[in-house]
């Protein structure tokens, strides 16, 4: 009986989502975002993506119930050091005795910290300039394109290098580094959106109503912009999260003791033929994050993308 | 209410230089709506876009009211001059739900009473509150274009310029709208610049009408003068010939001359109606 009550409340959500009579502006909303998600959810490969997302974030708010362990202070050096996996120590322990499970799982805390630091800076500095440079045209576009071009020119880790060479080693500086490095791609992509929609109808038929460039721009043309952004940035999570893995590696990233996933590579690479689970296990732990941001932005790519037609 | 004198429009420069325009004059009464027609190419729409600053004037001058447009124009221009696109696909954000597109000229303009203007729009171009927070994509293209002619008229301009309204929609949705143009201009009083290259369209809205070939004005007649087949230019008489050369065989005039519902004429035959769409347009030889 209850079964059945939830089971018509159900429907009737779904009635007044897929509503083609929306009778409020949240509903209409709420619908299409609706429809997304059926898109989306369709989806087994993006779904496993977004599954793995989650867990990311899942773990990295938990960490201290998920892993008990001090991941910073090991155990008896004598007698507790590259411990190989086992009951006490699921994946085993590295040379300061720490145990590797609950570096791993605290260090996704910080891996999501640069991921989500990352897209804070780069992605509004790359909409911004793409989509002023496109909308506006003339000199504005020169400027914007070349400083853009000048920043593409470089190879990302190593202009990274130099800014973290410049600012100082650290997780915070090479989070900067790394937005500085990875805006120009977002600028290219809304700037070749923003052209084929700075002349279409619905474009010149606000400028007709006397609207304002910036209003233009943030109203009508970012929205429009951010699908794409969202998709390349999602797919550019991996290079971002190996950047940082990358950073740490060659120790200019998070210093030790911090549990930093690239860092505890470097940690291992002394004894890898011997210990090899010191290595492998955060390098499993970034294949599998990144991993997971590819199949999330191929899956959004497919539901976002503003010229598949829903 | 529009006076255009010696208008030039001159688009690239050097050797990519076009002279899209050259020297038209035209003036256009208030409250009356005035077809500009011709064959593609012509410069008819140009000149809208002139009008409304989306093309830039070379030589001559645009006066509203008797003042000079100003360059870039004003919020008070727009406020009384506003226009309808041709493609009521394309001319609609395609992420924004009905209400925020009719909500954004009014907070433009920043006016108040938003919900009830948004509804009464509606409302006035024959669209109940159902449509008010669907998706462009969740619309027929007549009732697109309904949209598009709501956002036009909701900042209450006295001036619309309509660029080929109705030659993206199949025949019958083109005489709906057809009616629907005429209704809101004899109740509002608007004055319409119609483009078109379609006669039968242009002779069903206006009265008087400004036959365009190469960026120069052919002739200047009206609509019962075209009726009637006598129009003094020849060119005129070859854009007419044009259209009624599409009929192809005499049987076919024979179809009930159902939709636009006027006196029995070549340019309103029913099969003309129906090869009013874009890429059929009439050609002169």
């Amino acid at each position: 009986m209850g079964n059945l009550a939830t089971s018509s409340r159900r429907g009737r959500l779904r009635k007044w989502l897929t509503t083609n009579e929306p009778i409020s502006r949240g509903q209409a909303r709420l619908g299409s975002a609706y429809r997304s998600w059926l898109a989306f959810s369709r989806n087994p490969l993006a779904m496993l993506g977004l599954i793995i997302v989650l867990a990311l974030i899942i773990i990295a708010i938990f960490a201290d119930q998920i892993a008990t362990p001090s991941p910073v202070v090991g155990g008896d050096l004598r007698t507790e050091r590259l411990q190989p996996p086992g009951e006490n120590h699921w994946l085993g322990t590295d040379n300061q005795a720490r145990d590797i499970f609950s570096r791993l799982v605290h260090g996704s805390r910080l891996t999501l910290m640069v991921v989500m630091l990352v897209t804070v800076i780069a992605m509004p500095i790359g909409l911004l300039i793409g989509t002023v440079a496109g909308y506006m045209g003339g000199w504005v576009d020169a400027v914007l394109m070349r400083i853009t071009d000048i920043f593409l020119a470089f190879p990302r880790l190593i202009l990274a290098l130099a800014f973290v060479a410049a600012l100082g080693p650290g997780i915070v500086n090479a989070v900067i580094a790394i937005a500085i490095t990875s805006w120009p791609p977002y600028a290219r992509i809304a700037r070749a959106e923003t052209l084929t929609i700075r002349n279409s109808d619905f474009v010149l038929a606000v400028r007709l109503q006397g609207a304002s460039p910036f209003r233009i721009i943030t109203r009508h043309i970012v929205p429009l912009c951010i699908p794409s952004v969202i998709i390349r940035v999602t797919l550019d999570m991996a290079g971002i999260i190996l950047t940082a893995a990358g950073l740490g590696f060659l120790g200019l990233g998070a210093q030790p003791p911090t549990p930093e996933w690239g860092a505890m590579i470097a940690a291992g690479r002394q004894f890898i033929i011997d210990y090899w689970w010191v290595a492998t296990m955060p390098g499993i732990a970034i294949f599998v994050v990144s991993l997971g941001f590819n199949l999330l932005g191929d899956g959004l790519r497919d539901v976002l993308d503003p010229k598949a037609e829903k | 209410m529009i006076d255009i004198k010696d208008l030039s429009i001159v688009f690239g420069s050097g050797r990519l230089r076009v002279e899209a325009v050259k020297g038209l004059d035209f003036h256009v009464e208030e409250g009356e709506a005035f077809g500009l027609v011709g064959e593609s190419g012509s410069g008819k729409s140009t000149v809208l876009r002139a009008i409304c600053g989306l093309a830039p004037i070379a030589r001559g001058s645009i006066s509203i009211n008797g003042n000079k447009v100003t360059e870039p124009r004003g919020r008070q221009f727009y406020s009384t001059v506003q226009m309808v696109f041709q493609d009521p696909y394309g001319s609609l954000h395609p992420r924004q739900t009905i209400d925020r597109i009719l909500s954004e000229p009014l907070s433009i303009h920043g006016q108040r009473d938003q919900d009830l203007r948004i509804v009464a729009a509606l409302e006035e171009v024959g669209l109940g509150p159902a449509y008010r927070f669907r998706y462009p994509h969740q619309l027929s293209g007549g009732q697109r274009q309904r949209v598009a002619i709501a956002r036009a008229l909701i900042l209450n301009p006295k001036i619309v310029l309509l660029d080929e309204p109705t030659s993206a929609l199949d025949a019958s949705v083109q005489a709906e709208i057809l009616n629907l143009l005429e209704r809101l201009r004899t109740e509002r009083g608007l004055t319409y610049i119609l483009v078109s290259h379609d006669l039968a369209v242009v002779t069903h809205l206006c009265r008087r009408l400004l036959v365009m070939r190469n960026g120069e004005m052919a002739e200047l007649t009206d609509s019962s003068t075209l009726r009637r087949g006598q129009p003094a230019s020849a060119y005129t008489r070859e854009l007419i010939r044009a259209t009624q050369g599409f009929a192809r065989a005499k049987a076919l005039s024979a179809v009930p001359r159902r939709i636009c519902g006027k006196a029995a004429d070549p340019l309103n035959s029913a099969e003309h109606m129906h090869s009013g769409g874009k890429n059929t347009r009439p050609r002169s030889p």
